[in-house]
């Protein structure tokens, strides 16, 4: 069991799960987003390596509209 | 004639109207309003996706990338290291190496802060991204944003989503006789006439959002602002005719009955 802050809201992951199945339980395009983890960019074809830890704080972020 | 082409960094852009895909109703409204504009070139904001709501629509989704150049911009962060991450997060999207940088210096009249700015600028040159620096009408900046290595300089026009117009005629007109890069107008357009006179003055392109997004009817105004950078352009390129303070007859005094 990991407790991680994901985009500002701290979560408790029953389960254990990669950067890859993280997003996927989000329904997350990975084609669509960038990921931060640790202040670290992580390369998408890292996502399905790369474990979620506990105190972990990721950011996934996505184009909106703007100026 | 040569044919009258736009290129910013090694790209070359269609349309010289910019446009912002912020505040309109929808995204449906979006994407109306900028296929009406004719733009080839829109920004966009990068934030953090809603993890609670997974039917929320996506910007991608009225807008294809692969079909429309997205510009993304650093809107909200106020100083270069909020700016570097935002892009470097954007880049790593999908791989978008032209990007506009804004660094805001003040929340009410968010002019850029200039010392975070070029900051910035050095630094995302170096990692090999076309930056174009949303700036202050300053000309000595803008010429040092241009010695940094910006791909474009966008000085203000008026504070952003203000639609005051143009309000420093005499310094945009000394940035645009000095850069050999593109100028583009960024901020505080408001209508239609605000852009065809920046283009009048010899602006390579105009980046327009509130003016649209905020006009009555988004779409026709969309299509406004189209016309008003043609007509604009082509004004700038036919060369305006001299003022005199007298009048001057345009019927010959001569045969006069």
């Amino acid at each position: 069991m990991a407790k991680i802050q994901l985009n500002g809201k701290k979560l408790e992951l029953k389960k254990k799960h990669s950067i890859l199945t993280l997003l996927k339980k989000y329904k997350i395009n990975f084609n669509k987003v960038a990921v931060e983890l640790n202040g670290t960019i992580i390369n998408r074809d890292k996502y399905k390596k790369i474990n979620v830890k506990n105190k972990d704080k990721i950011e996934i972020v996505h184009f909106i509209g703007g100026g | 004639m040569k044919k009258d082409i736009l290129k910013i960094g090694n790209q070359i852009i269609k349309s010289r109207l910019i446009v912002g895909t912020g505040k309109y109703k929808s995204f449906k409204e979006t994407a109306q309003a900028i296929k009406l504009s004719g733009a080839d070139m829109v920004t966009v904001a990068v934030r953090r996706i809603n993890i609670l709501d997974k039917k929320k629509p996506l910007l991608t989704d009225f807008l294809n990338p692969k079909k429309i150049k997205y510009l993304p911009n650093t809107a909200g962060c106020f100083n270069s290291e909020e700016a570097l991450r935002t892009l470097r997060l954007a880049r790593d999207m999908g791989g978008w190496k032209m990007v506009k940088l804004e660094v805001l210096g003040d929340k009410k009249t968010l002019y850029p802060d200039m010392i975070e700015t070029l900051k910035a600028t050095k630094v995302l040159v170096k990692e090999g991204f076309n930056v174009l620096v949303y700036c202050s009408d300053d000309p000595l900046l803008a010429k040092e944003l241009e010695y940094l290595g910006a791909s474009a300089v966008m000085p203000l026009a008026s504070p952003i989503g203000s639609g005051l117009g143009i309000q420093n005629k005499i310094n945009l007109s000394i940035i645009i006789k000095n850069s050999k890069v593109p100028i583009i107008v960024d901020a505080g357009i408001g209508t239609a006439s605000d852009a065809t006179i920046a283009m009048e003055m010899g602006c390579d392109a105009v980046l327009v959002n509130s003016a649209i997004a905020k006009a009555k009817k988004p779409t026709l105004m969309a299509e406004s602002f189209k016309n008003s950078i043609i007509a604009g352009r082509k004004a700038f390129l036919a060369g305006r005719m001299k003022k005199t303070s007298y009048a001057d007859p345009s019927s010959p005094s001569k045969g006069l009955i």
